[in-house]
């Protein structure tokens, strides 16, 4: 059944001169996937798992110091490095979203990926990790809860993509613009995530994404990203 | 007795070194071939209580260091071991490169300098193919150890399955696996075949269990000319064709890398850089070995002698001077294409906080053999010779840790640079594939004759003294 609705290309736009840098976006998003707390110690060591980090980097001299936050997941690349060196098809590209997916039951765990993704996105279970009751009551049934030996990284919530495509055929209506918001998008009080259909030009996505301000992270190395940052605007606080 | 002859034996070598006669060459120094064989069976028979000691501390280690701290970490999980995003791999990785590294060498010493005639490879290319062997049996352990869910490691094959999955051949880590099990079947089978006429001579030669086991590794070789005949074709077809194996498995070694994005990885070098930096590591191997071979077991002084360290050690010389040179090449090429995240990345490993394993890598592989080996009495002084080679490895082992997990450490987000350490469970594993290395060499030392006699013979038999006049002129026969 070929479905003329699932055959969008997704994006998203960040708004780095919006991002406060009040990490909603990684609770949001670890709450969404079942991410597991590493704790302390391990966080401490380098290997706290998120799949959305804001990296904090300082402009200019003390005390004339500006932040730049810059939220870095998955960019879900056209040309993705992390695709071709996988060597059991653990990591693949979704015809249907024209996103890369991470299948971890398939997974081995050489963590090539891992060392292949420019954009260090990827995380992956050095342990089995336990969610203490009562915080298993929160995790998300459409999501794997991932066993050690695993990578994973950000699915632009692939699950709410179907779920809202979905609501949508079971209604006969197309998906509404707006209407399948990932978790980050969702919890960003400053709206700075805006998330749509790339390849419907009218869409609140695409239009953004044409904006002067717009630049890309490590354009050279053509992994074609689905994700548009803009910088260069208007400066709210920080 | 037998201690009277090895001294005299030493004395006489040495004399013949000082007087520069020809006989100070084993090619030259020939015995009655009983007497040879004998030699030989006596070297491999020849258990001493420190010998069984040092056997049965090897394997407790390995059982313990190697396959205990594995285990544990199976049971735990990876994450026991130090490595952390976004550096994936770390020593378990570097170790690896450095086994396959060293098992070039019984190749090299054996089938180039077998193809060259190159006379002095005789005595030790049986010792040098046994490295091969369990340099890649200790190396292969790697890709596995490494991985976060051993336990599904055959997905990484191509087999028969009812999903109809292959595995991803356009990922370097299934090259790697074709590559490394291709080398592992050809090298073994090339370091079987010389093997035979040999097996032969020990089932003659022994009773007991040794008969036996003998007498069924030798396929009932029985020494005719048809057999001879064979032997030589096959191996001088393997000699050939396993030579293209072993540039190919280096240099699919290094694709693991080159053929990623990661900078300083994505080198178009790495392939003839990482065949050099083998063969050097390999052939030091070969020389330590050699020293250590020479100095435990019986009447091994006889055929390894102050000349092979000699030659040995100009080839270290040379390999270690085309090292310099991709090394050179390396950064000239990274400073001229002005890549800034390179650059950088290649200043951090001469500044940074971890430059003292670059600068150990440049001393060891450049410095000390540059200054020692260009002077013959240093080559031929296997002590020398053993601690140079030793350093050399050193300096391998940290030019791979450079490549691997200080190169992952700097990439192109600053927000996540950074070292990582290796942990208890990584360095025991480490030292453990070191312990089944040695462990498996010294127990197959006592099982299989360790020096080619049969090469020896037709070596010895090929060079003669004649006379001319007054005075002695070596003499070569050409063979085949």
């Amino acid at each position: 059944m070929a479905n003329t609705e699932n055959t969008g290309k997704w994006g998203m736009v960040i708004d780095t001169d919006r991002c406060t840098g009040c990490m909603a976006c990684v609770t949001a998003c670890a709450m969404e996937n079942n991410i597991p707390w590493t704790g302390e110690e391990e966080a401490g060591y380098g290997r706290g798992m998120h799949w959305i980090r804001v990296q904090r980097l300082w402009h200019g001299e003390y005390p004339e110091v500006k932040p730049e936050f810059t939220p870095t997941m998955c960019q879900q690349c056209g040309h993705a490095p992390c695709e071709p060196v996988c060597p059991v098809f653990a990591t693949v590209h979704s015809e249907a979203e024209q996103i890369n997916l991470q299948v971890y039951n398939r997974c081995v765990g050489t963590r090539y990926c891992g060392n292949n993704c420019p954009y260090t996105a990827r995380t992956f279970n050095f342990f089995d990790h336990e969610f203490p009751t009562p915080m298993d009551f929160y995790l998300n049934p459409d999501v794997t809860v991932r066993r050690r030996g695993v990578m994973e990284k950000c699915t632009f919530c692939v699950q709410r993509i179907h779920k809202g495509q979905e609501k949508a055929r079971a209604e006969g209506r197309p998906v509404k613009d707006g209407e399948i918001v990932p978790a980050c998008a969702q919890a960003c009080p400053a709206d700075a995530i805006v998330f749509g259909d790339m390849s419907d030009s009218e869409s609140q996505v695409s239009q953004i994404a044409r904006s002067e301000r717009r630049y890309q992270l490590l354009p050279e190395l053509g992994t074609e990203p689905r994700v548009t940052y803009l910088k260069g605007g208007g400066y709210y606080g920080g | 007795m037998a201690a009277d002859a090895q001294s005299l034996t030493d004395m006489q070598i040495a004399r013949y070194e000082k007087e520069e006669d020809p006989r100070q060459h084993l090619m030259f120094d020939p015995r009655p071939r009983e007497e040879m064989n004998r030699m030989v069976l006596e070297a491999m028979q020849t258990t001493t209580p420190r010998y069984w000691i040092t056997v049965g501390i090897l394997g407790l280690l390995v059982a313990l260091l190697l396959f205990g701290a594995w285990g544990n970490m199976i049971l735990n999980g990876i994450g026991l071991a130090g490595v952390r995003p976004p550096i994936y791999w770390g020593i378990f990785i570097v170790t690896f490169v450095f086994w396959i590294g060293i098992s070039h060498a019984g190749t090299f010493v054996s089938a180039i300098l077998r193809v060259f005639k190159a006379e002095f490879r005789r005595p030790f290319t049986r010792a040098a193919e046994l490295m091969t062997t369990f340099g890649l049996a200790a190396g292969a352990l790697y890709p596995l150890i490494h991985l976060g869910r051993v336990w599904v490691f055959y997905w990484m094959m191509p087999y028969p399955n009812a999903r109809w999955l292959w595995p991803n051949f356009r990922s370097a880590l299934v090259w790697d696996f074709l590559a490394i099990t291709t080398y592992l079947l050809s090298s073994t089978i090339y370091l079987y075949l010389p093997l035979i006429p040999d097996l032969a001579m020990a089932r003659d030669r022994t009773e007991g269990w040794r008969h036996y086991f003998y007498m069924v590794l030798s396929l009932g070789w029985r020494g005719t000319e048809a057999e001879w005949l064979r032997l030589r074709k096959a191996i001088g077809i393997f000699a050939f064709a396993i030579i293209p194996v072993m540039f190919s498995v280096h240099t699919i070694v290094s694709w693991d890398f080159a053929a990623t994005q990661v900078a300083g990885w994505s080198s178009t070098i790495f392939g003839p850089y990482f065949i050099v930096g083998a063969i050097l590591s390999g052939v030091s191997a070969v020389i330590t070995i050699l020293f250590v071979l020479r100095s435990t077991m019986k009447n091994m002084k006889y055929f390894i002698r102050p000349e092979h360290f000699n030659a040995l050690g100009k080839l270290v010389l040379v390999f270690s001077m085309s090292w310099a040179y991709f090394f050179f090449n390396e950064y000239l090429l990274h400073w001229y294409g002005g890549y800034k995240v390179v650059r950088d990345l290649l200043m951090h490993h001469a500044t940074g906080p971890a430059a003292w394993i670059w600068y150990t890598m440049l001393i060891c592989n450049v410095a000390i053999p540059w200054l020692t080996l260009w002077n013959k009495k240093i080559r031929s002084n296997p002590t020398a010779m053993f601690v140079i080679t030793l350093l050399i490895n050193v300096g391998m082992f940290a030019e791979r840790y450079t490549i691997i997990p200080l190169t992952l450490g700097y990439q192109r987000f600053p927000f996540n640079w950074g070292q990582y350490t290796p942990r208890l469970t990584e360095i025991s594993i480490v030292l453990g594939t070191f312990c089944l290395f040695i462990f498996l060499y010294m127990v197959v030392s006592r099982l299989i004759p360790l020096v080619p006699v049969w090469e020896v013979q037709e070596g010895q038999h090929a060079h003669t003294l004649r006379k001319v006049g007054k005075s002695e002129v070596p003499s070569v026969t050409e063979l085949d």
